[in-house]
């Protein structure tokens, strides 16, 4: 405990953050708020909550169509919001970063629209066994429409993603690799520059799920040279409804587009129509305005705290976290990868992950209980479910020792 | 502990989660009047597996295999033991009642009727948690209509 003190950021104020969050003014069954979901959806900042009132109240109008006054400048929010999507992200233009719903809608934009155009029956997507149903259930509708081969990648027993596995199951008819960058059941940092290298020397395109990522550290699309990364917005403390699919130009400009509607078109006559250019083409539809621009003021409150400082703190929670549930003898870790986001997937001998959730709740604490939508990966390790505590930049060790305790008093009431 | 987490998790619940009645797969014997279906919550990932024996339209008999949350596991052992011996109509009457003591307001369960069952009503204040009780009960049901398939999504 002492060690793990002396690591702590002196630069992070935790108490100055979490009152940053309404949601903690709240008591949850008479008890303060121990929020240890947000792997799951993470709680909003007052910067988020009030860019969003902001817009809707000062400068909410349609965009890109307008040519008075309030639209334009709607439009120009919006489209500032892109260019700090791209810049969180390392993107080269503001025109490879697409405007979807969230991770889900990106993964799917990118199989019904390169993948339809690109592969054909034979083809091979090579996915990793701990991915979220998000990455997986995509490519099968894909796979079955297609008549293509799906290939998992296997972990571990204690969740490492294996290379070397993973670099036999690349060959020539390899299209595109799937992966995610953090493991949302497990934790587990999967090391993405090797395998995109190791997918680019077999010519296929690597789509990275980056979910349970960019919360939790820096992203650079460029230096990882990946081909596709999406996020959801509501992960990383911004609205839901909204998230990013980046994609190299090229690419994106190859690609048929996804939904049909207005601004993503140039003209329209019934005999024939001109698609717009990127991003456009792919954003049919008025899209969450308030939302991309609200998104836009979460990354912008992110890279104010700094995300050195979020690592850092994370880490000493994981740390802490660790060694505090491992106190526990009939307490089993599930996912302890050598390179780990901060989140604690566990199991009660001989207590159920729903009981222990259900019983944290009546002490305030919000945890996941269940498969994760990563049925797979529970499979691998032969759990119908988990309980997870996952933590996010709000968290403090108070609240680990809250979750500690709290794991005692149900031990005690199933022992 | 709060008082609506021990009216949840009954003394007789923790009992019925720990050492389940009924639990396992019946022997074989060839009987006619043997149905099973299996039970599935997709929220949580529990499966159940449930195995009834029927004649005369009485439940002479039911077993029950699977893992799950203490709620559920004890609600499928006391569901075991409550039908043995009751008409048909009687058990689907059952489950009618038992249902709503857990999802409607101010209902009073009557304590004759329901008898050992009562001890889920604590269950109304975890709305969430209703699920976890029914399961073994649409599992029956779905024995009892002749098909093989339940869930808890319906």
């Amino acid at each position: 405990m002492t060690m793990a003190h002396q690591n702590e950021d002196m630069a992070y104020d935790v108490e100055r953050v979490r009152a940053d969050f309404p949601i903690f003014e709240h008591p949850i069954n008479g008890h303060p708020l121990v929020f240890l979901d947000s792997a799951a959806s993470a709680q909003k900042p007052r910067a988020t909550i009030d860019a969003l009132s902001r817009v809707y109240e000062t400068e909410y109008a349609n965009i890109h169509r307008g040519v008075y006054d309030l639209s334009m400048r709607t439009t120009k929010a919006f489209e500032g919001a892109r260019d700090k999507v791209r810049d969180f992200l390392g993107a080269a233009e503001s025109r490879e970063v697409i405007f979807v719903r969230g991770g889900t809608e990106g993964i799917n934009l990118v199989a019904q629209t390169y993948g339809r155009a690109n592969l054909e029956a034979g083809d091979e997507i090579i996915l990793s066994h701990m991915e979220h149903h998000s990455n997986i259930v995509p490519w099968q509708m894909l796979r079955d429409e297609k008549d293509l081969t799906l290939r998992v990648a296997p972990i571990d027993d204690q969740g490492n993603f294996l290379l070397d596995e993973f670099e036999k199951l690349l060959n020539e008819r390899t299209k595109i690799v799937a992966i995610t960058h953090a493991s949302n059941a497990l934790g587990t940092i999967v090391p993405l520059k090797q395998v995109i290298a190791m997918a680019h020397d077999r010519g296929a395109v690597v789509l990275v799920d980056g979910c349970q990522a960019v919360p939790h550290m820096t992203v650079d699309v460029v230096d990882l040279d990946c081909d596709f990364y999406v996020f959801s917005g509501h992960k990383l403390y911004g609205p839901s409804g909204i998230g990013a699919l980046y994609g190299k130009a090229a690419l994106l400009e190859a690609m048929p587009p996804y939904q049909g509607g207005g601004e993503m078109i140039l003209t329209v006559a019934f005999d024939k129509t001109e698609f717009n250019v990127i991003p456009h083409k792919f954003e049919a539809g008025t899209p969450h305005i308030a939302g991309a621009i609200a998104l836009g003021a979460t990354i912008d409150y992110l890279n104010e705290l700094g995300f050195d400082h979020i690592a850092a703190h994370e880490k000493m929670l994981l740390e802490y976290a660790t060694e505090r549930l491992t106190e526990f003898n009939s307490l089993h870790l599930i996912g302890t990868a050598d390179n780990k986001a901060s989140i604690l997937s566990f199991t009660l001998q001989g207590i159920h992950p729903h009981d222990i959730g259900t019983v944290l709740d009546r002490s305030g604490i919000a945890i996941r209980a269940g498969h994760h939508c990563a049925q797979p990966v529970m499979d691998r390790f032969g759990i119908a479910a988990t309980a997870r505590a996952s933590f996010g930049i709000y968290n403090s060790r108070e609240d680990v020792d809250a979750l500690a305790a709290a794991i005692g008093k149900t031990i005690e009431m199933f022992g | 502990m709060s008082d609506d987490l021990r009216d949840l998790y009954q003394e007789v619940i923790l009992d019925h989660a720990k050492n389940p009645r009924n639990y396992g797969a019946p022997e074989q014997d060839g009987n006619q009047s043997h149905r099973l279906a299996h039970g599935n919550n997709p929220l949580c990932g529990d499966r159940l597996t449930l195995h009834v024996t029927v004649a005369d339209g009485l439940v002479q008999g039911a077993r029950f295999e699977g893992d799950g949350c203490a709620i559920s596991m004890a609600s499928a052992s006391l569901m075991t033991e409550a039908v043995k011996g009751k008409p048909e109509a009687e058990v689907r009457d059952l489950f009618e009642r038992f249902h709503e003591m857990m999802t409607v307001e101010d209902a009073e369960p009557d304590p004759d009727s329901l008898d050992k069952l009562a001890v889920f009503s604590g269950v109304r204040e975890f709305p969430v948690r209703v699920k976890c009780a029914t399961l073994a009960w649409h599992t029956l049901i779905a024995a009892l209509d002749g098909s093989d398939d339940a869930t808890t999504e319906v």
